[in-house]
């Protein structure tokens, strides 16, 4: 069941959720004001790898297809090299910059307002779809488009249609072809089949999209395979390889973020007059972790952190490690379930919901897990009207109106 | 001889290969001068001058050109704890066309964490950041025939970039300097000053120093103006220095109805009155300004001017509002941080205006 209000569903009085909301902005503070020169470092030298690592690639993709010797293990070694740069510039780097991660180092070469990253979707694009619509309304059914990227179905609340049977062929699709489906994300799918779509916005995105799409296509599939020579044909499959490898790799670590198990939906009553306290909890229910060395969680741009980086979206991604010792401790002191597991699990999970929902409810057994027992005595409690709630930060009253209004 | 090669060309083909980053965001990593992103330079040299002030030599990288004007200051951006922070200094390296390095002069302020990082902490060979000369406290071309230089302590320095030129260019007019610091080993570029005035006839050097002389008053009969400099009124005067001695002197040039032939540079920050919150936003694309007072975020406040400002989540998580201020101080209201750098990105949604501020919009 998608959850209508957070603070019921956990059993915390308005005062536990205010309270935990405070500690929450606490280990934001503290985060903040220790930012310092080790960090700078630190995204300096992913930046430093990631391109040392996308040029030997693009090298060795150059030098290797000419003898007959070293073609293959050529092909093999540059494409590896180039999807793990690929890799890393969209995980642990273009997201996080974008993020506005690094935006307090003051340095614009490293800036969330001008970082393009190494994909098919414009950066500006990626700010609203996901900075904003995701990381704002996350998991929200209705509100958020990232569950199942208009594609695919990943609630049990969300109405069955007969295409949905199509979803195993639509998710190897969308996996494969992750970057192109990022790509589209922005123009709201959903939005344009109720043709509620502005479309002279369509038409500019489309235009932006179009731009950077081609200049990503040119430079893997014409520039660096001409400069290969006779021997294009080989540059050209290892750079598609690059890409798939980065498509698929990115599909996954995304999907393990909302779809396990333990991670919930909520209704749209949730996201009325919200708290900024009730806002970290519905982050912290909907958000699921994966566990893996440190390699792993590099390789994932730290979104292995899932819950951190929703509490904290900008934040550095590096300190995410530190940040998830004290949410796991809040977790347990407020008895809140804090959903985390290996990352073949929580993959397992995703790929099963994927499969189960594209068959109607009655067909399928819901894997939701039971709501926290409360440890406490229960709390009479009920929503409370709006004259009872305490006003919301100015910034956010602004936004509601418009959204009202709009 | 001029280079044919059509680097601009060149490097806008490098981006087919690079985008969608540019060429020289992966040229900088194999020199960190090679780059026209952002203007950057290595210190070269640390020259101590004084004490507590330094001369810092700096070899500008890509995209740098050597046509400051004397007297123009740069801004430089050092990485403080991870963080860039920006200051302006006086360039005193006269301008050379085939130049290859200038140089600025620092003296490490008691309060002031940077100067005092500059002048003792910073390296040789480490990257800085650098903004284009700017500053109308410049030596006009050509200079007029009679000049007066009204100069305390490190004030010196954008007075030292006019005099070199003079002196290279083998232009120095009648020129009459007054030195105010407080003591003789506190003066910076004393010794090459003495020899200009050996070398130049027409270039009368007086030095003050102010501990054991006093503060120079200018309406003193003997020590004052009319005292050192008797035709001072058929001179054109640059004034460098302390607030308060340019307040004096600004002064005193109004009372002698004098002013239209006074030049100011100030060097010291001008405190916003009583450090009230609020003030006068400038969204400078847009053409418009709005007063704001300080529970009023930027955002709103542009909003209200009818500015098209770029928003999202409104609560400081998605960072779409950036916009970049161009001069001011802003607050965020979340924990009172407050942000002054000259062309620093900020968050309009959670911030609030500390005095006047421009924004790039």
């Amino acid at each position: 069941m998608a959850i209508s209000d957070v603070a019921e569903y956990t059993h915390l009085t308005d005062e536990q959720v205010e309270a935990l909301g405070a500690e929450l902005d606490k280990v934001r503070e503290e985060i903040e004001a220790s930012r310092n020169a080790d960090d700078a470092a630190y995204i300096r030298r992913m930046i430093k790898i990631q391109r040392g690592l996308a040029t030997a690639g693009r090298v060795v993709l150059m030098a290797t297809p000419h003898s007959k010797r070293t073609r293959v293990p050529g092909a093999i070694a540059g494409g590896a090299l180039l999807g793990v740069a690929k890799i890393l510039e969209n995980m642990e780097i273009g997201h996080n910059v974008m993020h506005g991660q690094w935006d307090w180092m003051n340095d614009p070469e490293i800036h969330s307002s001008n970082w393009e990253w190494d994909t098919a979707q414009p950066a500006e694009q990626w700010k609203h779809s996901h900075n904003y619509v995701h990381h704002q309304f996350t998991n929200v059914l209705g509100y958020d488009n990232d569950i199942g990227y208009g594609i695919l179905r990943m609630a049990r609340e969300q109405k069955w249609h007969p295409a949905n049977l199509g979803q195993p062929v639509y998710n190897a699709l969308l996996a494969s072809l992750f970057q192109w489906g990022v790509a589209l994300h922005d123009l709201d799918i959903e939005k344009i089949r109720k043709q509620e779509k502005d479309p002279k916005e369509m038409m500019r995105q489309l235009k932006q999209i179009w731009r950077k799409g081609r200049n990503q296509v040119i430079k893997d599939y014409v520039v660096y395979p001409a400069l290969s020579g006779p021997h294009w044909k080989t540059t050209l499959k290892a750079n598609a390889a690059a890409n798939l490898t980065r498509n698929l790799w990115a599909y996954m670590i995304i999907f393990c973020g909302h779809f396990p198990d333990g991670a919930l939906h909520f209704t749209e009553d949730e996201i009325e007059d919200e708290t900024r306290a009730e806002w970290y909890l519905r982050q912290m229910l909907g958000s699921a972790n994966f566990e893996g060395g440190k390699l792993l969680h590099v390789m994932s741009g730290q979104l292995g952190y899932q819950i951190e980086h929703h509490l904290f979206p900008d934040l550095p991604s590096n300190r995410y490690a530190e940040i998830s010792v004290r949410v796991r401790e809040l977790c347990e002191e407020y008895n809140i379930p804090y959903t985390t597991g290996p990352l073949h699990q929580q993959y397992g999970q995703a790929l099963r919901t994927i499969m189960k929902l594209s068959l109607p409810n009655k067909m399928t057994s819901d894997n939701k897990p039971t709501p926290p027992d409360p440890t406490r005595e229960p709390v009479e409690r009920r929503r409370k009207s709006d004259a009872e709630r305490p006003s919301r930060r100015a910034e956010l009253g602004q936004w509601s109106r418009n959204l009202r209004s709009a | 001889m001029a280079s044919t090669i059509p680097w601009a060309r060149v490097r806008q083909a490098g981006e087919k290969l690079t985008t969608p980053l540019h060429p020289d965001d992966y040229l900088s990593l194999l020199n960190p001068l090679w780059s026209q992103r952002e203007l950057r330079g290595r210190v070269e040299k640390v020259v101590p001058e004084t004490d507590d002030a330094a001369t810092l030599v700096i070899r500008p990288g890509w995209g740098w050109r050597f046509d400051h004007k004397p007297g123009q200051y740069v801004g430089i951006g050092i990485q403080v704890d991870g963080k860039f922070q920006w200051r302006s200094y006086s360039i005193s390296s006269p301008p050379k066309r085939s130049g290859r390095h200038i140089a600025i002069t620092v003296r490490a302020m008691p309060e002031g964490q940077i100067s005092g990082h500059l002048v003792k902490g910073l390296a040789t060979g480490t990257i800085v950041r650098l903004a284009k000369p700017e500053g109308d406290f410049v030596l006009p071309d050509p200079p007029p025939a009679k000049m007066l230089f009204l100069v305390g302590g490190s004030g010196v320095t954008p007075v030292m970039s006019m005099l070199r030129t003079l002196d290279r260019r083998g232009t120095l007019p009648d020129v009459v300097m007054h030195y105010s610091s407080p003591t003789p080993e506190r003066m910076i570029f004393r010794d090459e000053i003495d020899a200009l005035q050996a070398k130049h006839d027409d270039f009368e050097f007086i030095r003050l120093h102010t501990d054991t002389e006093g503060m120079l008053d200018l309406a003193d009969a003997t020590k004052g103006l009319d005292g050192f400099c008797s035709d001072w009124r058929d001179r054109e005067t640059y004034a460098c220095g302390p607030g308060p001695m340019l307040d004096a002197i600004s002064e005193f040039f109004e009372n002698q109805d004098a002013s239209d032939r006074l030049h100011l540079e100030r060097f010291t920050l001008q405190l916003g009155g009583d450090g009230g919150e609020g003030g006068n936003l400038t969204f400078r694309n847009s053409n418009k300004t709005i007063e704001a007072d300080g529970a009023t975020t930027v955002l709103e406040a542009g909003e209200k001017a009818g500015v098209g400002m770029p928003y999202g989540c409104r609560m400081g998580i998605c960072h779409t509002c950036t916009v970049t201020m161009v001069e001011g101080k802003v607050r965020d209201l979340r924990n009172g941080d407050e942000y002054d750098q000259k062309n620093e990105q900020v968050q309009t949604c959670v911030t609030a205006a500390v005095g006047d501020c421009t924004f790039d919009i």
